[in-house]
């Protein structure tokens, strides 16, 4: 079915104490999707994800689930979700195992899910650990129980806050291993993440917020192609520590020698060999290099709607 | 609708506290005891107000429902405050299980600990202060109802607390103080006319009174009205709770 629907969100209001936290929020996620929820701190991401998830609840606005309403039929669209929160929880009283057949009761699952969540277990590197207490583990550990609870239902649709936050390198890869794998079994995956390399690498579509407002939505690629600025990295004979206001107004980073200069797609390339030959620059080398990820979220977050 | 999510949820109550039983059961029992002892040895010679009727035989059936509302109340409060303090409040929140099926859960742990405590103290106290039921119909809807009623009430203070500190001062300024002027010590109709007013508006009161009736046959008030009293606190806090719960007040954000 490759054009259900896995998550539909429909004119989606949401404020705090007179803030709006979420703004007529509209999109549509497709089953199956492997989906970046984006954007600067406070732009709204994780009340998102709560409000999907039933953790918040909206002023006004629809949400559905495989097809379900969240308030509406919400045993039937919790059944559909499994949330990875970005807070790490804790539980005194009872040992991970066991914490996790309770979760899967909690959904009707009985013993027949045991199988599947000790395979939970030996997956995430867990197994060692099955008898003991979330307080005794480490933070990357305390991760890997989250997903596996979020997981013990096998559900449709994985959502995951921030999960690498925190995390590192050599979890994070074979965390993202496993997503992928979950991913390549058809479940729909939707994540936030701030690290724009890991989101553009695995995710086919993304949605960026700002100040609680959707401001694009689009496949990855054709996000990043839509970008309205090209780059070009300059090698230079001669780099001053202090350049010329002309040069300035172009720069996007500098390094020893180099210049990564953002420049207007339309700006001709004797335009600008012109502009570092006025500023004294001698230029060895030049190579263009793609927009990334990072340079359309940081020209939409700063600037504005994508159109 | 699986039963199985709320048996779940039911048993991870119980489980909970009786993995801390020591805290939970033996705790109220021996603190109780020491009451008991303490209250019997020293004015065991004060009349309990009732013919035929001796202090310890008066005291103990409400040394009995006091603890046994207090624990009530601490687990569910207890329980949904801690979930809250560690986070894992959202893995339920997250589960398909309705409003009602959370409350009742939570409840019926308050229910079971109640229990178990009030039978203890009576296994245990036996011994000294023979005793006999003179209605079990009566000890058993009286301690199954007042669990359940301070098991809604913790509940919904536990809903309420956002910190421990807020759980401390209901205890301690509105569940204390009732449990103290509940008549556990004394007969109503000990007390100067004022007293006696004010405690007809004590709904613990009516909690120690009928239980009282089910071990000794004799009470303050006919123990039809203090069943209904209870009944209407019950009816009245689980819709309380219910709404509050489906609101998702304080919980879901």
């Amino acid at each position: 079915m490759p054009n259900a629907i896995a998550v539909e969100i429909t004119n989606l209001h949401k404020s705090y104490q007179g803030v709006a936290a979420l703004t007529d929020v509209s999109l549509q996620i497709p089953e199956g999707s492997f989906f970046a929820l984006l954007g600067p701190n406070g732009a709204g991401k994780s009340t998102l994800i709560g409000a999907i998830s039933g953790l918040i609840k909206p002023d006004s606005g629809r949400i559905r689930v495989m097809g379900h309403d969240v308030q509406a039929d919400f045993r039937k669209a919790r059944r559909a979700l499994g949330l990875v929160p970005q807070e790490l929880i804790d539980e005194p009283f009872f040992p991970i195992r066991q914490l996790l057949r309770i979760q899967a009761g909690y959904f009707g699952l009985g013993k027949s899910q045991w199988a599947w969540i000790d395979e939970l277990l030996q997956r995430l590197g867990l197994w060692d650990k099955r008898d003991a207490y979330m307080s005794s583990l480490s933070g990357g550990m305390k991760r890997r129980v989250l997903i596996a609870l979020a997981l013990v239902h096998k559900p449709a649709v994985v959502v995951l806050d921030e999960p690498t936050a925190g995390v590192d390198i050599e979890l994070r890869l074979s965390m993202w291993a496993f997503i992928r794998e979950l991913h390549a079994q058809g479940h729909t995956i939707i994540l936030t993440t701030h690290y724009l390399e890991e989101a553009e690498q695995l995710c086919e579509k993304i949605a960026i917020l700002r100040e609680g407002q959707l401001l694009a939505l689009e496949d990855t690629q054709t996000l990043i192609a839509s970008h309205p600025w090209e780059y070009l990295e300059v090698t230079l004979e001669n780099l001053p520590a202090v350049l010329p206001q002309m040069v300035t107004d172009l720069l996007h980073r500098r390094s020893a020698n180099k210049l990564v200069l953002r420049l207007s797609r339309d700006l001709a390339r004797s335009e600008l060999l012109a502009i570092l030959s006025a500023a004294g620059l001698v230029l060895t080398e030049m190579r263009q290099l793609e927009a990334s990820l990072e340079d359309v979220f940081r020209t939409l977050t700063t600037n504005g709607v994508h159109s | 609708m699986s039963m199985l999510g709320f048996l779940t949820l039911c048993k991870k109550e119980i489980n909970r506290f009786m993995s801390v039983s020591v805290q939970t059961i033996f705790a109220p029992l021996v603190s109780t005891l020491l009451y008991l002892l303490i209250f019997g040895q020293v004015i065991s010679s004060e009349s309990s107000g009732f013919e035929h009727v001796s202090y310890n035989a008066f005291l103990l059936p409400g040394l009995i429902m006091m603890t046994m509302l207090q624990n009530a109340f601490s687990n569910s409060s207890s329980s949904l405050i801690q979930s809250k303090m560690y986070g894992n409040l959202d893995l339920l929140l997250l589960s398909p299980l309705s409003a009602t099926e959370i409350f009742l859960a939570f409840v019926l742990g308050a229910v079971v600990r109640g229990m178990l405590v009030g039978i203890a103290i009576a296994l245990v106290s036996y011994f000294w202060i023979p005793f006999v039921w003179i209605n079990p119909f009566w000890l058993l809807s009286f301690a199954l109802l007042t669990t359940f009623v301070l098991g809604a009430m913790g509940f919904l203070a536990g809903l309420w607390a956002d910190k421990y500190d807020k759980l401390a001062a209901f205890q301690n300024f509105v569940i204390l103080p009732l449990t103290f002027l509940s008549g556990v010590f004394y007969s109503v109709s000990a007390l100067p006319a004022f007293w006696q007013q004010a405690t007809w508006f004590n709904p613990f009161f009516y909690m120690v009174d009928g239980f009282r009736y089910g071990f000794l046959g004799v009470s303050d008030v006919s123990p039809w009205l203090s069943l209904s009293v209870i009944l209407a606190f019950a009816v009245v806090l689980s819709a309380l709770c219910l709404v509050l719960l489906a609101k998702g007040w304080k919980i879901r954000r």
